[in-house]
């Protein structure tokens, strides 16, 4: 009794989430991160060269490494490629230069390798498809759970913009308005809304995928190394068994 | 041919003698449970830690400004870097598992009693060093929880009256946690306590080997002798326990891998998330949280307003282990015959260890505060209450061989 007691308290303590600085307390969605789906990745991919990465560099991501772990061809991986003279090893740059993002964005946006493993996948989701209209925001946009956030809403044409439904809180001078939901664009984009989300969840699985590399080694080797350590622990037990056999205890 | 090179070197260096010694004639009680596997395991994780360090430090760079940098390199371009890292990150936390399990150990079939007192401040000792050991590894990574969790507790040197701001500088090396403070971090990382982790192991081992283990029933096998002089309730370590725990190193090693290839963040406790990002002077996290070996500690600290005095209650929750063995005045060793208010005692310790551990890793709130010190209380009295109960203590007899 006292040994399960022990045993669920361990596992509760481990399985404890860790406090995470939440800077919004706005619902995070599932974004169905499927790393198996090389297909996905490589939309995911296109998209983040499409779209992000003339802001954001990605220094840490290979071009060549992306080409092996998605098992892609030449031409596939030169869809990728920024310019005819990039080489397979080179890694993910921006080309906006770094004083010119300071002066027009007054930041410089963050490299984005890592994103995905500071934040998580079903975050960056979110944040890929909440942005919303906020006339007082620097580019007239807001996201829902990046408040203030400093990028434009590069989506925008495709995504549509949506509207914000706010509820107050408290009364009088207190009173303080909280987002609550998100509605329906009033100028629909190009995309259809289950389309742009295919498209967002393709570019959050990249990213997560991007963030960590080895996450597919990992599910590569992980089953036959446990299989060995099952066999490897049975025949332990076997053998101890035998060696007890004459110990009475 | 074999056997006349092995007498060759016997007659040269003791090695039949010290297999004998330590292995093949060393004799065990045959009654050790789950608890009596972490000993062996916690040798196997520290090779573990030394031989994956190694290999790490051959691609890792220990300046401010490539740390981050190489890390994530070792994750992604050196073959089985990944692996490695991985293995010594997850290393990490299970040493603190194992060590924090075989500590309890001792305390629940009182193992830190006379004649092993020794052992137990052999151990003690072992806590603290591995305790810095880990500290200064958080750091080398760079990351935003290396480099601001390593401003924190650097810092509380500086609460220290009278000396305290020239000490943290000393530390530091810097005004603030700077690339003198990485460097030396990493020569004591590597280098400097590794090798006083082996000496205090080998002194642990020795001081165990010399008075022979407890076991669950706390009887001491040594009274009860046979003819030939070997204890009647013995077994030879090897083969017996030899196997023995090699199956439970099975065990372990199945339940590692699972961390280590499905879930090597653990959930964010074991590689916290914003670690990810590259350390920054200029931005202070929101939330500043210890990895979670620390965070009982770390409760205790941030539990008493005075920073002065939660740095004196933090180091005393370590320190004060060292005194156990004359704390508890019993001679009654195992659990399984003592006194119910001995049993509560122990396991309210035990919970409120967890519990604290939890709070620590949680952004500070007025209820965490109180809860925080309301466990601190109840860390400490253990040590007060074990004090008074085990003076006149109504324990259940001993039997004389092991059940």
């Amino acid at each position: 009794m006292i040994r399960i007691t022990f045993l669920l308290c361990l596992i509760g303590l481990l399985a404890a989430p860790n406090a995470k600085a939440a800077s919004s307390n706005y619902p995070l969605k599932d974004a169905e991160v499927d790393l198996g789906d090389k297909a996905s990745l490589y939309r995911g991919a296109q998209t983040f060269m499409d779209s992000c990465a003339s802001c954001h560099g990605a220094k840490m991501m290979r071009f060549g490494r992306i080409g092996d772990d998605l098992g892609l061809s030449e031409e596939q991986l030169a869809v990728l490629l920024p310019e005819e003279l990039t080489k397979p090893g080179d890694v993910i740059e921006t080309n906006m230069p770094a004083e010119y993002a300071q002066r027009t964005f007054g930041i410089v946006p963050p490299d984005l390798t890592l994103t995905a493993r500071v934040n998580g996948g079903d975050w960056l989701y979110t944040y890929l498809t909440t942005f919303y209209a906020d006339p007082d925001a620097l580019w007239g946009v807001n996201n829902a759970v990046f408040p203030d956030v400093g990028m434009p809403h590069v989506l925008a044409a495709e995504q549509g913009l949506f509207q914000p439904v706010y509820e107050t809180e408290g009364e009088g001078e207190n009173a303080k308005r909280r987002l609550v939901g998100l509605e329906s664009p009033e100028r629909p984009g190009t995309l259809s809304e289950e389309e742009f989300e295919q498209k967002m969840r393709d570019l959050t699985a990249f990213m997560v995928y991007m963030a960590e590399p080895a996450a597919l080694l990992r599910a590569h080797y992980g089953p036959y190394v446990l299989v060995f350590l099952f066999i490897f622990t049975l025949v332990m037990y076997l053998l101890k068994k035998e060696y007890w056999r004459d110990i009475k205890h | 041919m074999i056997k006349d090179l092995g007498k060759w070197v016997d007659d040269r260096l003791p090695v039949s003698r010290f297999w004998n010694a330590h292995l093949a004639k060393y004799y065990v009680p045959h009654n050790f449970n789950f608890w009596y596997y972490f000993g062996s395991l916690l040798l196997v994780v520290f090779v573990l830690q030394i031989v994956t360090g190694i290999w790490l430090t051959m691609s890792y760079k220990p300046s401010a400004e490539n740390a981050f940098a190489s890390v994530e390199y070792i994750m992604r371009d050196v073959e089985w870097g990944w692996l490695l890292r991985y293995m010594h990150s997850t290393g990490a936390s299970f040493f603190f598992i194992a060590v924090y399990l075989h500590i309890f150990r001792g305390m629940m079939y009182g193992s830190y009693k006379k004649p092993r007192e020794l052992i137990w401040i052999f151990g003690v000792l072992i806590l603290l060093v591995l305790m810095a050991e880990a500290f200064m590894g958080y750091l080398l990574p760079w990351g935003q929880m290396s480099y601001w969790g390593a401003q924190v507790i650097i810092s509380l040197f500086s609460s220290v009256p009278v000396i305290g701001p020239d000490l943290a500088l000393w530390v530091r090396g810097d005004y603030v946690v700077s690339d003198a403070t990485l460097n030396r971090f990493f020569a004591l990382h590597v280098i400097a306590l590794p090798l006083v982790l082996l000496f205090l192991i080998g002194g642990h081992i020795m001081a165990l080997h010399e008075v022979g283990s407890n076991n669950p029933d706390g009887v001491e096998i040594k009274e009860n002798k046979d003819n030939t002089g070997k204890p009647v309730d013995g077994i030879p370590f090897h083969p017996y326990y030899t196997v023995k725990d090699l199956f439970g190193l099975g065990v372990f090693m199945f339940i590692f891998a699972v961390v280590l290839f499905y879930w090597p963040d653990g959930g964010g406790l074991f590689l916290e998330h914003p670690n990810f990002t590259p350390a920054d002077p200029l931005k202070t996290p929101e939330h500043i949280a210890p990895v979670w070996y620390f965070a009982p500690h770390y409760a205790i600290l941030r539990a008493i307003p005075d920073k002065f005095l939660g740095v004196v209650a933090m180091v005393a929750a370590i320190l004060i282990l060292f005194v156990l063995p004359w704390l508890d005045r019993n001679r009654t060793r195992s659990i399984r015959y003592r006194s119910t208010a001995f049993k509560v005692n122990l396991f309210a310790f035990a919970a409120a260890f967890i519990g604290l551990g939890y709070l620590g890793t949680q952004a500070p709130t007025a209820l965490g505060t109180l809860a925080s010190q309301i466990l601190s209380a109840v860390y400490f009295g253990f040590f007060v209450a074990v004090f008074f109960i085990s003076r006149r203590e109504r324990t259940q007899p001993v039997p004389e061989r092991l059940q």
